[in-house]
């Protein structure tokens, strides 16, 4: 396909469009790996950069919105266009989220920094590692339309779910043996829920973008073995 | 090419429809040596307005043309393949072309009223047809009309005015209510808005909308949104070639041709 409209501000207006939904991924990234790192190094100073910046990930969300009714308003895109503008759309309004979830671990990692009696669960930053990841996969396939990438997002999530499987039952029994722990515990069970939560959020942007990538939805086949999984 | 079949896909309805009102099968068109339409094969239902796009000289008037033999009048025209209405070959010589055309009716790209009344314009073709006995048939056919296109409200007190003294979108109103007046069973619209204003615009294809399904209706546009508006198929066409044929949605959505795709997002091709 040629890759150049007619009409060249239609592109200008496209590649800003994915520029801005580029930064705010990267943003939203970089806020769960450094939320992650406030929570491990008990460092607050981290905590509070997480939960300013997302208030600029707020602004980008707001700008996307903007573009995208102008755009649709004065191009009236079509085909892949049309499909890549919505899911842009759909797919701001997701990561918004990923960075709400970050900065709630932020706000976590706040409160309990000082005070820890337990090792924070080792396997919380790896599957905080996993989720960031499949984030920033999502919104590669995004910036290059790659519904392969895509996929291969979507196969990741049950990884995440299992990490919150096995911490889900060391906390309970964290909990269980020493009560003095709960409130430490409960915070982190739900830093697991919000990393967790990502996981399917960075699902739902693959989903989106192998929609916009191919017209097509993914098929009920995987998606039912997704579910499965 | 990819040429659908239009009773396999998956639109409710379309299962029930025994006979498609219009079938091409094969058809090519010649202007001298000059090949303007290539082995076009395209069923048009009565169910389903249907929109032709494609760029300019790719020979959607040219085809259009052919569903009503209107390239007989073009010296150099050739047209080959089976067009038929209602299972019968409109190209054979038993064929009537008089009565061909009207029930086969055609809106231009400008409008194109008599120099006489409103009135007269609406029942010139019913009393050439012989479908009014009186003038009483006749006054109600007038009004009928008008009103199917939209018009009567706004020409009901100037009936004997001349039709070339109403507005753009108003004439263009009136030739399709004189379309309307011979009871035709298909509408060919040749970019019927492309002189209008948008609110014209509106009422033309309001105007389709409320024709469907009582008319076979084909509207050739370069208007990719009124395409997608008012048509529920669409068949792109490119150098004489049929692209793509299908439901309008899908065709807007997700082509399936390249060649679709680049001409509707507005790509170099
Ligand atoms: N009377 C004619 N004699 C010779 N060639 C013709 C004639 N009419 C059309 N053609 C040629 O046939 C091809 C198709 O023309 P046609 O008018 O069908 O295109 P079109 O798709 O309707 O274009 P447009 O969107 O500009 O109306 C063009 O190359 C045109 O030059
Ligand atoms: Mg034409």
């Amino acid at each position: 396909m040629a890759e150049q409209h007619t009409v060249s501000a239609f592109d200008d207006e496209i590649n800003r469009l994915r520029g801005l939904v580029a930064e705010m991924g990267g943003r939203v990234e970089l806020a769960l790996d450094e939320a992650m790192q406030a929570l491990v190094k008990q460092e607050p100073g981290l905590a509070e950069r997480v939960i300013e910046g997302d208030l600029r990930v707020d602004a980008l969300e707001a700008e996307v919105e903007k573009l995208v009714v102008q755009i649709i308003a004065l191009r009236a895109p079509m085909a892949n266009d049309l499909r890549e503008v919505i899911a842009a759309l759909k797919i701001v309004g997701v990561i918004e989220r990923i960075g709400d979830y970050a900065k709630n671990i932020a706000k976590r990692s706040r409160q309990i920094s000082g005070h820890r009696t337990i090792e924070p669960i080792s396997l919380l930053p790896s599957m905080a590692q996993i989720a960031g990841e499949m984030v920033h996969d999502a919104l590669d396939a995004f910036a290059t339309r790659n519904a392969v990438l895509a996929s291969a997002v979507i196969e990741r999530d049950v990884l995440v779910d299992n990490f919150y499987n096995s911490i889900f039952r060391t906390l309970v029994t964290y909990m269980v043996e020493n009560p003095k722990t709960i409130s430490e515990c409960a915070h982190l069970l739900f830093v697991a829920k919000n990393i967790e939560r990502i996981g399917d959020h960075a699902t739902n942007v693959a989903e989106m973008v192998y929609y916009a990538a191919t017209g097509e939805y993914l098929p009920e086949r995987d998606r039912a073995a997704l579910a499965e999984g | 090419m990819v040429a659908l079949d239009m009773t396999t896909d998956t639109v409710p309805g379309d299962a029930a429809v025994a006979q498609h009102k219009m079938t091409t099968r094969n058809v090519n068109v010649y202007y001298g040596a000059k090949q303007a339409i290539k082995d076009v094969s395209i069923d048009i239902d009565m169910d389903n307005v249907t929109a032709f796009i494609g760029p300019s000289g790719c020979g959607k008037s040219t085809f259009l043309r052919t569903l009503n033999r209107m390239n007989d009048t073009v010296a150099s025209a050739r047209v080959t393949g089976e067009i038929t209405l209602d299972g019968e070959d409109i190209y054979a010589s038993s064929m009537d072309v008089v009565q061909l055309r009207a029930r086969v009716g055609m809106v231009f790209q400008k409008p194109n009223p008599f120099p006489k009344s409103i009135y007269d314009n609406i029942a010139y073709g019913p009393r050439i047809h012989g479908l009014a006995t009186s003038k009483a048939d006749l006054d109600v056919i007038v009004e009928s009309s008008l009103r199917r296109a939209g018009l009567w409200d706004e020409v009901k007190d100037r009936l004997r005015d001349s039709g070339t003294a109403l507005s753009g979108g108003q004439q263009q109103r009136l030739c399709i209510g004189r379309a309307i007046a011979v009871e035709p069973e298909v509408i060919l619209m040749d970019e019927p808005c492309s002189a209008l204003d948008p609110i014209a615009t509106a009422k033309i294809e309001e105007l389709i909308h409320a024709l469907r399904g009582r008319y076979a209706i084909v509207i050739v546009t370069h208007n990719m949104q009124q395409a997608a508006r008012v048509s529920q198929r669409t068949a792109f066409f490119h150098l004489g070639d049929l692209v793509e044929y299908g439901v309008t949605t899908d065709i807007f959505t997700n082509p399936r041709e390249e060649r679709t795709k680049d001409y509707i997002t507005g790509r170099y091709g």
